[in-house]
C-alpha cells in the first residue's frame, strides 16, 4: 500500500515535471501522525491532506500513521536519529520540555516571518497554547485536542425527580445529586451508580481537573516544579477518595478508563467525567436522553486540556521548514479546523472555527458540542515536566494507592512530591 | 576435503548467523554495556559510570515490586498451565467422540493475539458490565472489580495467561502421547495397573523431554509476554500487576530512560540464562531419552 502510494506521488512529480516545466522541484514532507486504530481518523487527515496538495502542488506531505502518542514519538525520533527525513509530526502536547531536551523542535516563532503568520500564531485559544509554550516561545500548535466533560443520563436524572437542565455544578451538588442517582435493590446491591471518574490510564489527568477547581495547579509552566503536596492539592484527591469511601455514589477503588464509556452505554452509572473525544461515539451509542455539561467546581471551575500538537523538526531545510509551516497553517486554519471537529468531535483550536457555517450549524443542531470551547476560560495545561514519563507515574501511583486504600491523600502525594522534586532537580 | 566441507557450512549458516548476530547478540552486548552508562539525554553524549545504575535498582521500590510479583506470576501460571495441558491433552488424545472439536476449542485461545484476547477479557473483568460479574449476580454475590482490586488484579491477569496459554501446551503434549508406543500401556494393563499407576510409571516419564521443552518455555513466557498488561492493567493499581519487562517498556518509552532500561534488560536476561541453566543441569539427568 505504502510502495504504491509512493509510486503514485511519484508518478505525479513525473507528471508535473513533464506538463510544466516552469515548476520549480516539488518539497517533500515526511509527517508522524498517532492513530491509535485505524479507519475514520485516518480518513480524515488523509482526506484533509490530499485537499492541501491539491492547493499545493509544490509540496506533497507524506503521512506515516504510528499507533498511540508514544508510538509515534518513538517512530518519528528514530526516524530522526536514523537519518530518514521528518518535517513534522503530531505529538503529545505534553512532551514538549522532552522534545526539547532532545534538540528534536524548532520554535514556531523561529519560522514565522510575516505579519500575517505572526497573527496566526495568535489565533488560538489561550488555554489550548499552555502546553505548547516554553522559555516564551512557541513550540507546538495545536490540532488534536480535547478537554474533560460530564456527560449524564437525563432518564436518570428526570427518574431520580431531578431537573435534566440542571446538572451539578459545585462538588456539593456533585455528591447530592450523585448520591440521588445511586440506586439500590431491596438487597443493598447497587444496580447504577451516580458517577464515575476513571482512575486508570490517565488519572493524572483527571486529577488535574480536581485540583484546578480547588484552584491549583501540579506544575509551573517551565516544568521544573511539581506542586503534589499543596494542601489545596490533597484535599482534592481526599474528595476524589470520598466519592466513593464515604459518599458510596461511586464505585470503591479503581475505576476503568477503558470500559467506562460501556458502563454508561450501558446506564451502570448516571455520570462519567469522560474526554470530548468520546462525544460523537456517544452520541450514536447511547439510546437514552444524554447531556453533556462542564465539570462542576469548588473554588473556580476547571479541567485540564489534553491531546496532540504539530511539532516541526529541527532537522529540516529552510525550505523544508517553511512548507511544513505551510501545512501547519493549513490544518489548523478555521474552516480545517472546523472540520476536523465536526468530523471527530475533538475542538475547534480556535475562535475562529466556532465562527465557520460548518461549526455553527453544527452547534445548532447539537449543543453538546460547545461545552469543550465553554469550558476552555476555565482550562489548565496538563501535566507536562522534564522527565514526564517519570514524574507522571509517581502521581498516577500515588493517586491510585489513596483510591485503594493503601495510603493517604497526605501520605501518598507528599511521597510522589519527593519523588518528583528529586528526579527535576538537575533540570533547574 | 574437510576444509572446503566447513567453509561450505559456514557460508550456508551465513543468512541466519548474520541474522542473529545483529538483532540478538550484538544488541545484547549493547544493553550490558550501555548499563554501565548514563547521559543527561539521548543526544548528550554518555559517560561511564561502572555500578551506579545497578546501585538505582535496590533503590527503587518498583523494581523491587515487579520482581517479586514476577516470581508470583511464574509460580502462578506455569505448573498451572502445564498441569492444565496434560490434562487437555490425555483428554482429547483418547479414543471418545468429538476429539477434534475438542482440540480445536481448546487451541484457539493460542491462535488469538494476545492483544485481541486482552481486549475481550477487559469486558470479561468489567466490575459492572463484566460478564463474571453478572454471573456472579445471578447467584446473588456482588463480584469484586477484579482488575481494580490490589488482592485481585494480579490474579486475574494469571487466570487469563494460564488460559491462554495451556491450548499451547497442549499441543506439544499430544504430539508427544502420539509417538508413545501402545504395547507399554498394553502390558501394564496385561499386569493390571491402575489407570492412574499407568500415568504415574510410564506416561508421565516418558513426557518428561517434553515437560523440560515446555517448562523452560512456559517461564520464559512468564517474564517475556506483557502484550495484555497494555490492556488490562497498565500494572496498576499502583504498580500490583506490574511485571518486569512491562516495567522495562515503560522505562525505556514512556520514561525515555535507555540506560536504566538497559540495566533493567540485563538482570532479566540473567534471570533468564540462570533459570534456563539450573533447568537443564537438574533435569536433563532425571529425563529419560530415548
Amino acid at each position: 500500500m505504502k510502495i504504491l502510494s509512493k509510486c503514485l506521488t511519484t508518478l505525479g512529480i513525473a507528471s508535473i515535471f513533464g506538463l510544466s516545466s516552469v515548476a520549480s522541484a516539488a518539497t517533500d514532507l515526511t509527517m508522524y501522525y498517532p492513530v491509535a486504530v485505524g479507519g475514520s481518523l485516518t480518513k480524515v487527515v488523509d482526506g484533509m491532506v490530499e485537499q492541501f496538495e491539491t492547493e499545493n502542488p509544490d509540496i506533497n506531505v507524506n503521512a506515516i500513521y504510528a499507533g498511540n502518542y508514544n508510538d509515534a514519538r518513538v517512530k518519528a525520533l528514530a526516524a530522526l536519529q536514523s537519518g530518514s527525513p521528518a518535517q513534522l509530526s503530531v505529538m503529545f502536547s505534553i512532551d514538549l520540555h522532552e522534545l526539547r531536551n532532545l534538540d528534536a523542535i524548532v520554535a514556531f516563532d523561529d519560522i514565522v516571518s510575516t505579519d500575517a503568520e505572526r497573527e496566526w500564531l495568535n489565533s488560538f485559544y489561550p488555554a489550548l497554547m499552555e502546553n505548547g509554550k516554553a522559555d516564551g516561545k512557541t513550540w507546538g500548535v495545536p490540532f488534536q485536542r480535547s478537554t474533560i466533560v460530564m456527560y449524564y443520563n437525563k432518564d436518570m436524572f428526570r427518574a431520580a425527580g431531578l431537573d435534566p437542565e440542571k446538572p451539578p455544578t459545585s462538588w456539593e451538588e456533585f455528591v447530592s445529586i450523585g448520591k440521588k442517582l445511586t440506586k439500590k435493590d431491596s438487597n443493598g446491591t447497587v444496580q447504577h451508580w451516580g458517577a464515575m471518574i476513571p482512575s486508570t490510564g490517565y488519572p493524572y489527568w483527571m486529577f488535574g481537573a480536581l485540583t484546578k477547581q480547588n484552584s491549583e495547579v501540579l506544575m509551573n509552566q517551565a516544568g521544573t516544579e511539581t506542586y503534589f503536596d499543596k494542601p489545596g492539592v490533597i484535599t482534592a484527591l481526599e474528595y476524589w477518595q470520598d466519592l466513593g469511601n464515604k459518599h458510596a455514589m461511586m464505585p470503591k477503588g479503581m475505576i476503568e478508563w477503558g470500559t467506562l464509556r460501556q458502563n454508561f452505554l450501558d446506564q451502570k452509572t448516571a455520570i462519567m467525567w469522560h474526554s470530548t473525544g468520546n462525544l460523537t461515539t456517544v452520541k450514536n451509542k447511547a439510546k437514552f436522553d444524554f447531556g453533556v455539561a462542564k465539570l462542576p467546581g469548588n473554588k473556580e471551575l476547571g479541567s485540564p486540556t489534553g491531546g496532540g500538537n504539530f511539532y516541526i523538526f529541527k532537522k529540516s531545510s529552510a525550505e523544508e521548514k517553511q512548507a511544513a509551516l505551510k501545512f501547519v497553517k493549513f490544518m489548523t486554519s478555521a474552516q480545517q479546523a472546523a472540520n476536523w471537529s465536526k468530523s471527530t468531535g475533538y475542538m475547534g483550536v480556535g475562535p475562529g472555527a466556532y465562527e465557520t457555517q460548518t461549526l455553527k450549524d453544527y452547534v445548532k443542531t447539537f449543543p453538546p458540542a460547545a461545552v469543550a470551547r465553554d469550558q476552555l476560560t476555565h482550562a489548565t495545561a496538563e501535566l507536562s515536566t522534564h522527565e514526564a514519563g517519570r514524574v507522571r507515574k509517581y502521581l498516577d501511583d500515588a493517586i491510585q494507592s489513596v483510591l485503594i486504600g493503601q495510603a493517604t491523600a497526605t501520605e501518598a502525594l507528599t511521597d510522589a512530591q519527593k519523588q518528583a522534586t528529586s528526579i527535576l532537580r538537575r533540570y533547574k | 576435503m574437510l576444509k572446503r566441507f566447513n567453509m561450505k557450512a559456514w557460508l550456508l549458516l551465513l543468512p541466519a548467523m548474520s541474522f542473529l548476530i545483529a538483532f540478538t547478540h550484538w544488541p545484547t552486548l549493547k544493553s550490558i554495556w550501555r548499563s554501565f552508562t548514563w547521559a543527561r539525554s539521548d543526544v548528550a553524549p554518555s559517560e561511564f559510570v561502572g555500578l551506579d545504575n545497578y546501585r538505582m535498582l535496590l533503590d527503587d521500590p518498583v523494581f523491587l515490586k515487579v520482581i517479586e510479583n514476577n516470581f508470583w506470576y511464574a509460580i502462578g501460571t506455569v505448573p498451572t498451565s502445564i498441569a492444565l495441558a496434560i490434562v487437555m491433552a490425555l483428554w482429547v488424545n483418547s479414543k471418545i467422540r468429538g476429539t477434534s472439536l475438542l482440540r480445536l476449542a481448546f487451541f484457539t485461545p493460542t491462535i488469538l493475539p494476545m492483544i485481541t484476547v486482552a481486549n475481550i477479557w477487559l469486558f470479561f473483568y468489567s466490575p459492572n458490565i463484566g460478564l463474571f460479574n453478572q454471573l456472579l449476580a445471578l447467584v446473588g454475590i456482588t463480584g469484586p472489580n477484579w482488575l481494580g482490586d490490589p488482592d485481585t488484579a494480579l490474579s486475574s491477569l494469571m487466570v487469563m495467561t494460564v488460559w491462554k496459554e495451556a491450548g499451547f501446551f497442549m499441543i506439544f503434549y499430544l504430539a508427544a502421547l502420539q509417538t508413545l508406543s501402545p504395547e507399554l500401556f498394553d502390558a501394564a494393563k496385561l499386569e493390571g495397573a491402575s489407570a492412574w499407576r499407568r500415568f504415574r510409571k510410564i506416561t508421565f516419564p516418558l513426557l518428561m523431554p517434553t515437560t523440560l521443552f515446555v517448562l523452560i518455555n512456559a517461564i520464559l513466557n512468564a517474564f517475556k509476554l506483557v502484550d495484555h498488561l497494555f490492556i488490562l492493567t497498565k500494572g496498576g493499581p499502583n504498580n500490583e500487576s506490574n511485571l518486569l519487562l512491562y516495567y522495562i517498556y515503560e522505562t525505556a518509552f514512556s520514561f525515555l530512560d535507555s540506560y536504566y532500561a538497559a540495566t533493567l534488560t540485563v538482570v532479566m536476561l540473567a534471570t533468564l540464562a540462570v533459570i534456563a541453566l539450573v533447568q537443564m543441569l537438574l533435569l536433563d539427568r532425571k529425563i529419560h531419552y530415548r
